[in-house]
């Protein structure tokens, strides 16, 4: 990402790109309450990584969350971002340095998805063809085509479009630290695992320092790059990567918490892309038999795979397609289930599963297939040394 | 005690049609400008008093948002002033303030004050929570959540607050001119049975009082756009 | 400060009309005192009484069974918007222009002044029933009729004594231009200020208002005695101050 879009525009705080985030003895105390809502917490967050708070409800990663951007007030200790502590500074102005989802998104409804994004930018005052600019680059991050969507207005868009939105807002100023609240939670589980992938794919490119809530165990394993557990009062079970916590669980809470099926948890550490494809017999409609034939002499799977002009499949072929001279389109079944190359292990399982298929054709963010995977892959994998296992964002 | 008044005769004795007391297209085409001006007065006084206890009450629902204690006596107050039949309002005010403009125009904003009160905080307090929770989030500071989150989501319910307002003071302003401040009242009083003036006067002031809640209407789609964006897929 | 006297004196005096009998300033007649106000009283409520009951009798039953089969929304909703267009003495000078002076005749009118906020409020009472309260109650096996008379009348009492709350106080109000068409009621004074004198018409006023707010008041009272227990914890506290509970949009205010 440039510098030059950068949150400090002009002003008092050189952030860098990424910031660090501290957390120093914080404790959350509550007026009239005996238990504190968060006690004695303290874990560094590195710069560019994933953190992802994650507990039972009541345990106060919300809470512990809210104090970084001083929505909630810090009782006892001390937040420090980039070494700074967050108490310094004006809540407003620490704010606007500060990307912030939330579950319901909270787009406001009287402005078009082209006003919601520019909040920000237009209290830091940036000028009208920067902010345009910004806007239409932060859409197309986010997947969403700028001239369809720019003057929509939020009742117009769908779940899922409206959380990209959200996204895109959070990214405005490019801030160097993201807050996320459950911020898939009020999408559908299909789209949902759409947007987290999505959302890896982002952090991939623009890495930066991101705090993540989540009441799911699954979605803190697949998104981050390090995990706070909290237990019930805001006291901190285990910081660790994910790899990590799945094997040497600090004590019993955690290791209820991360559930037995450890193993196939390790699944969701993976991806397709991490893991080697079987090499995919790949004919389009009007090639010569001879060559479709040659390619499915050292392919692993016992069928040729019809793909289009831009090498999407189409289909499994059947013998029929073969009889003649050239590949006609002839297919013994669809090419369910697709996999996508940045799906984790744990995902593809189940698509294969719920299909019913041994195998299924993996494609790109394009769409054009890259490999085959199978369950055989898998079994694989499920048996593989836990010391290779990467953690979340790095494995992409 | 006579049941009436001595009244000011407005017809002409030698037409028919007004002899009897009918509806006469004809009188109303050649005596309609009398109520030109009382249409006027009407509108003058309307307009005004809307004005004032607008820009009063507002004023009033933006402070109670913040502080919360006021809410309930300044909505008791309101509510008494909204209770006062407007008539005993103007004789009560007569000591103070005399005949005139000014003693309707008083009576009239003090009518107002509950209607849009009440409607500008309804309007501000059922802006979704996690709404302004990302606007806060955001660092928009309260002055500017206010001003550019808050207000605008509560304008379909304080135009709402001001059509009612509209079209009850047009009512009310009909009695105005037991205020000594004219209006279409005092036309419709000047000669109380006399079918084809009671019939202009009334249907002027039903007109205006369409025509001001048409055209606050026409104004609250003008401003709140996104009301109207249908949900696509 | 003189003026403050000033007016305070024709309060006094406006307060001294109410309790004694003095000399009409148009001469013969004796006005004012106890007697006097307390006939003219009796014959506003009257008034006012008579054209709330009827009122009532036509627009709750008629709002209830709009409100239960669920038509009819148009009718029940605007009727509040078009009722507040037409100017209380436009309807009476319609009356009397029209039809004639006297009580019935006017109590007429007075019934068509007071029917929109409760026709209004009966059927938005009854479309504000939780949908899922209802469809038990089918399920449970009640008819059509015992639905209404044993869920969505109870369930619609607050609402519907709010519109008779706003119909009452508009109705105390335009009985005072009742002397206009014939009817003595409080605002006689007001309106024939030359047999009454200044004081008179003052005290006439004071009555009036005094008398607007306690109806206001009263109906306020019944409206809380027959809210549901439930329903009150169930709404806040300031809902109860209004004649309307604060989030329905489609009732009248």
């Amino acid at each position: 990402m440039n510098s030059s879009d950068s949150a400090h525009t002009t002003g008092p705080s050189p952030l860098s790109d990424a910031a660090t985030l501290e957390f120093r003895s914080v404790m959350k105390r509550y007026p009239g309450q005996r238990e504190p809502a968060v006690e004695n917490l303290s874990f560094t967050v590195p710069a560019g990584e994933i953190c992802v708070l994650v507990g039972p409800s009541g345990c106060g990663k919300t809470t512990a969350m809210r104090m970084v951007n001083r929505m909630i007030d810090i009782t006892e200790g001390d937040i420090l971002l980039d070494g700074r502590s967050v108490k310094e500074r004006r809540p407003a102005e620490l704010r606007r340095e500060i990307g912030y989802a939330i579950q319901q998104i909270g787009l406001f409804p009287h402005l078009t998805v082209s006003d919601n994004i520019a909040t920000v930018p237009r209290l830091l005052g940036w000028d009208r063809q920067r902010i345009r600019a910004r806007v239409d680059e932060l859409l197309e991050l986010v997947s969403l085509d700028p001239h369809e969507t720019r003057e929509r207005y939020p009742a117009q868009l769908s779940g899922g479009q409206r959380q990209r939105v959200g996204v895109a807002r959070a990214l405005a100023v490019d801030p160097p630290l993201m807050l996320m609240d459950e911020p898939f939670g009020a999408i559908d589980p299909i789209n949902r695992e759409r947007l987290q992938n999505e959302f890896l794919r982002l952090q991939r490119e623009i890495r930066k320092t991101v705090v993540f809530v989540t009441h799911d165990i699954d979605e803190a394993i697949k998104m981050g790059d390090r995990i706070a557990i909290l237990r019930k009062g805001g006291k901190l079970a285990q910081y660790a990567p994910p790899a990590e916590l799945l094997m040497y669980p600090a004590n019993p809470f955690v290791e209820d918490f991360v559930g037995a099926d450890r193993a196939l948890k390790r699944l969701a550490l993976q991806r397709v892309r991490d893991v080697d494809l079987w090499k995919a017999p790949l004919v389009r409609v009007g090639e010569p038999v001879a060559e479709a034939r040659a390619k499915l002499g050292d392919a692993e799977v016992p069928y040729p795979l019809l793909v289009d002009d831009q090498g999407k499949p189409l289909g499994w072929l059947s013998e029929r397609a073969l009889a003649g001279e050239r590949v006609e389109a002839e297919l013994r079944s669809n090419p369910k289930p697709v996999l996508d190359i940045d799906d984790v292990l744990r995902d593809a399982l189940a698509d294969l599963l719920s299909e019913e298929a041994q195998y299924g054709p993996v494609v790109d963010h394009r769409g054009a297939v890259t490999g085959v995977l199978s369950i055989e892959i898998l079994s694989h994998a499920l048996r593989t040394d836990p010391e290779e296992v990467p953690s979340g964002a790095d494995a992409l | 005690m006579s049941p009436l008044l001595a009244q000011v005769e407005i017809r002409e004795r030698d037409d028919t049609c007004v002899a009897d007391n009918g509806f006469c297209p004809d009188w109303i085409a050649d005596n309609f400008d009398r109520y030109v001006d009382p249409f006027f007065q009407h509108v003058l006084l309307t307009v005004v008093a809307m004005g004032i206890g607008f820009a009063i009450s507002f004023t009033l629902a933006l402070v109670a948002y913040r502080r919360r204690w006021l809410i309930n006596p300044v909505t008791q107050v309101t509510g008494v002033l909204y209770t006062i039949p407007s008539i005993a309002a103007f004789f009560l005010l007569l000591p103070i303030t005399g005949r005139g403009f000014l003693t309707a125009t008083i009576a009239l904003v003090s009518y107002v004050l509950l209607i849009i009160f009440r409607n500008v905080l309804t309007g501000l307090d059922n802006v979704p929570a996690d709404i302004k929770d990302a606007g806060r989030g955001m660092g928009l500071t309260d002055r500017q959540l206010l001003w550019r989150v808050e207000v605008p989501l509560a304008l379909p319910e304080i135009m709402a607050g001001l059509r009612i307002a509209a079209t009850t003071t047009v009512g009310l302003a009909t009695l105005a001119f037991f205020a000594g401040a004219g209006g279409l009242g005092e036309q419709i009083f000047a000669d109380i049975t006399f079918k084809s003036n009671v019939v202009v006067a009334g249907v002027l002031a039903v007109l205006l009082a369409a025509a001001l809640d048409g055209l606050i209407l026409l104004a609250q789609r003008a401003v709140t756009p996104w009301t109207r964006a249908v949900s696509a897929a | 400060m003189n003026t403050t006297i000033a007016f305070l004196g024709q309060f006094g005096d406006a307060i001294e009309f109410i309790f004694n009998e003095r000399e009409s300033p148009a001469g013969g007649a004796q006005v004012g005192g106890l007697g006097e106000f307390w006939e003219l009283t009796w014959e506003h409520l009257k008034l006012s009484a008579a054209a709330m009951a009827i009122a009532c009798a036509l627009s709750i039953p008629l709002g209830l069974w709009l409100g239960h089969i669920g038509k009819g929304a148009f009718l029940a909703i605007n009727a509040s918007n078009v009722g507040r267009a037409v100017p209380s003495l436009a309807l009476i000078a319609f009356f009397v222009a029209y039809i004639g002076v006297g009580f019935e005749n006017l109590t007429l009118a007075l019934v068509l002044l007071a029917i929109p906020p409760i026709l209004t409020n009966a059927y938005t009472g009854v479309r504000q029933v939780e949908r899922d309260t209802v469809d038990a109650a089918r399920g449970m096996g009640m008819t059509g009729a015992q639905i209404v008379r044993r869920v969505e009348l109870p369930l619609s009492l607050p609402l519907i004594f709010g519109g008779i709350r706003i119909s009452g106080v508009n109705v105390v109000a335009t009985a005072t231009i009742a002397p206009l068409a014939g009817v003595i009621t409080l605002g006689d004074p007001i309106i024939n200020v030359n047999t009454y004198g200044d004081e008179g018409r003052l005290a006439a006023a004071i009555v009036v208002a005094l008398l607007a707010v306690a109806t206001e008041v009263v109906l306020g009272l019944v409206q809380r005695a027959v809210t549901p227990r439930g329903l009150k914890l169930e709404a806040g506290g300031s809902a109860r101050r209004l004649a309307i509970p604060i989030k329905r949009k489609e009732a009248t205010t």
